[in-house]
């Protein structure tokens, strides 16, 4: 068969809905995209554990720990699922690392603005992990298989993530009012980066439409945006506390809630390097991957010393 | 030190109850079977997901190749008769 008729009966598969397994053959770019998007996610899951870290010595009270240590052992899990479901197209899991830490692969802007007070970890609890959820909801019926696997059980995992940042909220809300405007300044600074955790307009979306068309991606970027948008608001409402966009209204034609323009500059500044935390985060991700250098070898050499301990053994009997 | 820059890779199987199969949950990485062991416990079982894990190297596993799924799986796809509803019986016959 000519890489033609294999690319049509490809595509006729993904029409039918047929999910895609790791040894059918596959054109190259439906792989290369699905290796950057999936290894893309799992850097973001690992990265997202940092700005988290540092509030499990401050959180205050044991109830908030043991609900953040969770959390960020989830998210360490989940980065796992999806580094394997990326292996599964045939690159190494220490190449994916070694791009992450090199710069070369990205991983959410949303981990390079800093995590300033206790409510922060209440705001990226709704905010940021209700925007993936929304992003990552669809990606359960991707048309890859390892993919919407690894995604059923993310979501699975996910939703208590969303409920208790949301609950660190409501609890600052019901407080006194310097707790509520802590929830206030959280919601200030984090609203606009979590819109654009959903990724450039439809308009300027380079891969999205090649996604859309073979089934990685089931919505645009600007759909589901807007669902984001549509889902939170009465949710802040109900904490009290207020969208920081004074040309977001209601209309009562389309049903959905009207926002203000995203700055995209911004976005791009920070895509390109330039956020506040950018480089802490690269650092502390290399640290993390240095100083557990000596247990990768130590393991290494103890799975070595044992396996050459038994081949010993049996040549004696 | 070893050659290979990665830990091996583990495919992981949890059973989570007795009376059913051990599942296909997903694969892992580490240096040897207890490690991985340990690693499927905390990666996969971390809400009681499973009361037995099975770990086997992924290099230990043969796979069909989908190139020759026609020829197969194909010879099943003729052979009816190996299902009850091929057989006509009597209304009469409730249960059979």
């Amino acid at each position: 068969m000519t890489t033609i008729d294999l690319e049509d009966q490809f595509m006729k598969r993904v029409a039918a809905d047929e999910k895609i397994e790791p040894k059918d053959w596959m054109p190259e770019k439906y792989r290369k995209t699905l290796i950057r998007q999936i290894a893309q996610h799992a850097h973001s899951e690992v990265v997202g554990m940092l700005p988290e870290a540092n509030y499990i010595s401050r959180a205050p009270s044991l109830r908030r720990k043991a609900a953040l240590l969770a959390k960020i052992q989830d998210e360490g899990g989940h980065g796992l699922y999806l580094y394997c479901a990326a292996e599964t197209l045939g690159v190494e899991r220490d190449t994916l690392i070694e791009e992450l830490h090199s710069g070369k692969a990205k991983y959410s802007s949303i981990f390079n603005y800093p995590t300033l007070s206790w409510a922060d970890m209440g705001a990226i609890g709704w905010l940021v992990d209700g925007a993936a959820i929304l992003n990552q909801v669809p990606l359960c019926k991707c048309s890859y298989g390892p993919y919407a696997r690894a995604m059923v059980r993310v979501c699975k995992e996910e939703s208590f993530h969303q409920r208790q940042g949301y609950e660190i909220l409501l609890t600052l809300c019901n407080g006194s009012a310097e707790q509520k405007q802590m929830a206030q300044d959280s919601l200030n600074r984090w609203w606009w980066p979590s819109l654009m955790m959903f990724g450039p307009s439809d308009v300027d979306s380079t891969n999205s439409e090649y996604s859309m068309k073979t089934k990685i991606k089931r919505f645009s970027n600007d759909e589901l945006r807007q669902k984001f948008v549509d889902a939170t608001k009465p949710q802040a409402d109900i904490l009290g506390i207020k969208i920081p966009d004074s040309d977001l209204k209601y209309n009562e034609q389309t049903s959905h809630w009207e926002f203000g323009e995203i700055n995209w500059d911004e976005f791009h500044n920070v895509v390109k390097g330039n956020g506040v935390c950018n480089k802490i985060r690269l650092k502390e991700r290399q640290q993390a991957w240095d100083n557990g250098k000596w247990v990768r070898d130590a393991a290494t050499a103890y799975a070595e010393k044992r396996e050459q301990r038994k081949n010993e053994s049996k040549q004696v009997a | 030190m070893s050659n290979t820059k990665n830990w091996p890779l583990w495919e992981v199987f949890i059973r989570s109850r007795n009376g059913l199969n051990h599942k296909h949950v997903g694969s892992l990485h580490a240096s040897d079977s207890e490690m991985a062991l340990e690693n499927a416990r905390d990666v996969y079982t971390r809400r009681q997901e499973g009361i037995s894990i099975w770990v086997v190297e992924s290099k230990n596993i043969s796979a069909s190749d989908p190139k020759i799924n026609e020829d197969m799986f194909d010879p099943a796809a003729d052979k009816v008769y190996r299902h009850p509803t091929f057989y006509d019986l009597p209304d009469e016959l409730k249960h059979m």
